[in-house]
């Protein structure tokens, strides 16, 4: 039955409509498979938000809408929860989520200036958390429990210890170079093939 | 399978005789910080350097090969010497490096296959620089006794067979063989062991309450959610030893006739998630968790929770809420989880390390535990030691150490000479502790009786360039975004201490802002209904009453004595040096710097917003800081 909406004939100017809505699909396939493997307990809500999460970089409307409804509670239910924790976000997240530890014992050693630095660099203004080009988003967070190592800055899965502003400036300096070798190496596959 | 108590002595003989076959054992340090360290590196490095020699061997190897010997390169827990990774240790020598690199492994290897020792890697004390090859006499780990964490950083804690080669279990047998599960209760009660997340609770009293409660559903829950900033002593067992703390929750489950066990671990912490699930999985696989575990017809089952980032669900009844899909918002006591907990059935929740104590009491009994610490405060605590201060890392002490003892002895005192200033503790609950508070023994009520508390064991020493009004508003403004909202008193105080404190930093107090300070924090004191909200004043309390001049300094003297808070701070072009640039002009955000190029520029201190970018900008160091 998944996908038989797809295969409607649409005209031209439709297509971009229609890219959405098969996106939309799809991710409510993906949602229905969490939902299947929680066995539709709402007991279990924090887990299958915490999976689209992982999926998606954030929780998209739409996901949460099916769930509710799925699980028989209202959408405001599942939008309190997701608004009540740190870990989930409404707003999709750079392509490197840069976590600057905030906790005591980094907060002591300096850590607001490593974050300081990194908007600054990032070119963060007003609030906003994600860079213009969508690829890092810079957050701090209470406490990774790596105090030992202080200050801490982790980048997606990868723990940065004992930290300085310059050295976590390096650090983006290094993954904003492999990004834009990746581009110009895409964007010169592209012209071959094209 | 290990279906009864025979089959488990048995398996403990089979894998001691192999861990005995292990010849020499290098042990790699994979705790969180050691990895973020490069140690996976050195492992890999090792384990292929040993590899070579031919003679690397596992538990797997060894039990498949009753003659085999060899050396064995193991991934351990934390060591709780997080300064000085990634960590190598090597047995049987005892011997302790620190700051290894991957490019160290062939050396290592080398040296210990001759039975030498690598000099330049030793550990050396950090306040002395004297080498000390067996860490033991370290002044950092001498003065420590590692009871919970006697494994963390000896067995590699992704296999169930290390565990039980080291007496693993044997309290879960002896539990169920010998003990009703109202003497385990009566054991743990006597034991004086108490809670250890912070409020120190008598872990048999609720234990035999729940047990009391009619119901075939009960529940133990393992609360994880280590959320103080500045801690880490749960995550660092969860890593280093999780059936320790898995054994005690299958005894908690057996005293309260509980079938059915919840860890509710922090995201933040995956690798802990990640070890626990292990744990569970190899449980299972050999009978320990499941049907008619040992063959006494109990049976137990446990699973994982993960959080996702609420410091609040720490408290008992907002992890429950949280436990079941909800907000995580504690609710009023009684009834309390013990009546009425998960889904509304009996529940016990335990601290990681409370639960990690469980095993040693049931197997060495409760005179045994009591004899350490001190009479009121039974046994050990493990700290995080953190902030200013030479050793950092995994502490674990009697009760009753004092903190004289804690910051310089294990310790090592202060980097760099600086003047210690205080020590915080038990995270934003707790409170800063002064010089004179420094032979204070460390045990729940000493500290109680001086506003602040264990926590659940976080340490951050202050040294005199910490301001500790901004170390105040630090804590107020971490709990001020972890209010939950429930309560008003909570909610809104909390952001208008917040609101005072930032006007103490910016130098716009009163001593009236002083005195509302201290009624609003006394109000949400009385007013909250949770621990968050109960203690959310306690570090403006304490620092109000060990610091006031601090504080008076800030609001009458118009200066931070730490030279901290930007407010106090002023800058000036020192007309000699500048050379008219006009770099900081530009760089100035409030516009407060002018002048003409090639001649000196000036600051108009009326403009000056005090954020230095002046002096960032400044490529002749022109820029002077007062």
């Amino acid at each position: 039955m998944v996908g038989g909406w797809c295969e409607v004939e649409v005209s031209e100017e439709l297509t971009a409509a229609n890219d959405l809505q098969r996106r939309n699909a799809n991710m409510l396939v993906a949602v229905e498979c969490i939902l299947a493997r929680h066995g539709y307990r709402r007991s279990e809500l924090i887990a299958m938000l915490q999976e689209i999460q992982e999926a998606y970089h954030y929780l998209p409307e739409e996901a949460l809408n099916y769930l509710a409804t799925a699980l028989g509670i209202s959408p405001a239910t599942v939008f309190g929860v997701a608004t009540f924790y740190a870990q989930f976000s409404l707003d999709p997240k750079g392509k490197y989520l840069v976590r600057v530890c905030d906790g005591t014992a980094c907060h002591v050693k300096n850590s607001q200036r490593i974050y300081d630095r990194l908007a600054k660099k990032l070119k963060l203004r007003e609030g906003r958390v994600t860079s213009a080009d969508g690829l890092f988003t810079l957050e701090t967070v209470a406490c990774l429990g790596a105090c030992g190592i202080a200050p801490v800055m982790v980048i997606n899965d990868t723990v940065y210890p004992q930290m300085t502003p310059e050295a976590a400036e390096a650090i983006i300096d290094a993954l904003l170079q492999r990004e834009t070798k990746a581009q110009a190496e895409s964007a010169s596959v592209g012209e071959r093939n094209g | 399978m290990i279906a009864t108590e025979l089959e488990l002595k048995q398996a403990q003989d089979e894998y001691a005789s192999c861990l005995e076959r292990e010849r020499i054992r290098i042990l790699v340090c994979a705790g969180t910080g050691c990895i973020a360290n490069g140690a996976m590196r050195i492992y890999e490095e090792l384990t292929r350097l040993a590899a070579e020699t031919g003679d690397l061997v596992d538990i797997d190897l060894l039990m498949e090969e009753e003659a085999r010997e060899g050396h064995a390169v193991v991934k351990t827990g934390c060591r709780g010497f997080c300064a000085a990774g990634p960590l190598v240790h090597v047995e049987p020598a005892g011997v302790l490096y620190t700051h290894v690199k991957a490019e160290d492994a062939a050396e290592i290897l080398q040296a210990t296959l001759q039975g030498q020792v690598v000099e330049r890697l030793v550990y050396r004390d950090p306040a002395t620089g004297q080498p000390y090859p067996q860490p033991e006499q370290a002044p950092f780990y001498r003065r420590q006794k590692r009871q919970v964490l006697e494994h963390c950083g000896s067995i590699d804690p992704e296999r169930i067979e290390e565990y039980i080669a080291l007496g693993g279990y044997q309290a879960l047998a002896k539990a169920l063989r010998e003990m009703t599960p109202e003497q385990v209760c009566q054991e743990v009660m006597a034991s004086g062991l108490r809670g250890r997340g912070g409020a120190g609770f008598p872990t048999g009293k609720k234990w035999e309450f729940a047990r009391l409660q009619p119901g075939d559903t009960k529940y133990v829950v393992c609360n994880g959610d280590e959320g103080d900033p500045g801690a880490f002593m749960n995550r660092s067992l969860m890593e280093g030893d999780p059936h320790r703390v898995l054994e005690g929750m299958i005894i908690a489950g057996y005293a309260i006739g509980a079938s059915e066990g919840v860890f509710y671990v922090r995201a933040e912490y995956p690798l802990a998630v990640r070890r626990i699930r292990i744990a569970i999985a190899q449980a299972e696989e050999k009978g320990l968790l499941g049907d008619n575990i040992l063959g006494s017809g109990f049976s137990f089952r446990a699973s994982i929770k993960e959080g996702a980032g609420a410091f609040v669900c720490g408290e008992e009844t907002a992890l429950l809420a949280s436990a079941e899909g909800e907000r995580g918002m504690p609710r009023p006591k009684p009834p309390f989880p013990a009546v009425s907990g998960l889904y509304g059935r009996p529940t016990v929740i335990n601290n990681v390390e409370t639960l990690g104590n469980v095993p040693a009491i049931i197997r060495n009994g409760a005179q045994w535990f009591r004899n350490l610490g001190t009479e009121k405060s039974a046994g050990t605590k493990t700290f995080a030691l953190t902030g200013k201060v030479r050793n950092t890392g995994l502490v674990e002490v009697p009760m009753g150490c004092t903190l004289r003892e804690m910051v310089f002895d294990i310790g090592g005192g202060i980097p760099g000479d600086k003047r210690f200033k205080a020590v915080q503790i038990g995270g934003p609950s707790g409170g800063c502790l002064p010089e004179e508070m420094l032979d204070l023994p460390l045990d729940y009520d000493s500290l109680q009786a001086k506003g602040a508390m264990v926590g659940s064991g976080g340490l951050v020493v202050i040294d005199e360039d910490n301001c500790i009004v901004e170390v105040a508003r630090f804590f107020m403004q971490f709990i001020q975004n972890e209010s939950c909202g429930k309560c008003v008193a909570c909610r809104e105080g909390t952001k208008q201490m917040l609101a005072l404190l930032q006007k103490i930093v910016d130098g716009k107090a009163t001593m009236e802002d002083l005195d509302l300070l201290e009624e609003v924090a006394t109000v949400v004191r009385d007013a909250s209904l949770c621990g968050l909200g109960k203690t959310a004043a306690n570090p403006v309390l304490s620092t109000l009453r060990y610091f006031r001049e601090e504080y008076l300094a800030h609001v009458q003297g118009r200066t931070c004595p730490a030279g901290v808070c930007a407010a106090f701070r002023h800058y000036a072009i020192d007309p000699e040096k500048c050379k008219g640039c006009g770099r900081c002009a530009r760089a100035c955000p409030a516009g407060a710097i002018t002048g003409e190029l090639k001649k000196p520029y000036v600051i108009d201190q009326t403009k000056c917003a005090h954020c230095g970018a002046c002096v960032d900008t400044c490529r002749f160091g022109a820029v002077e800081e007062r």
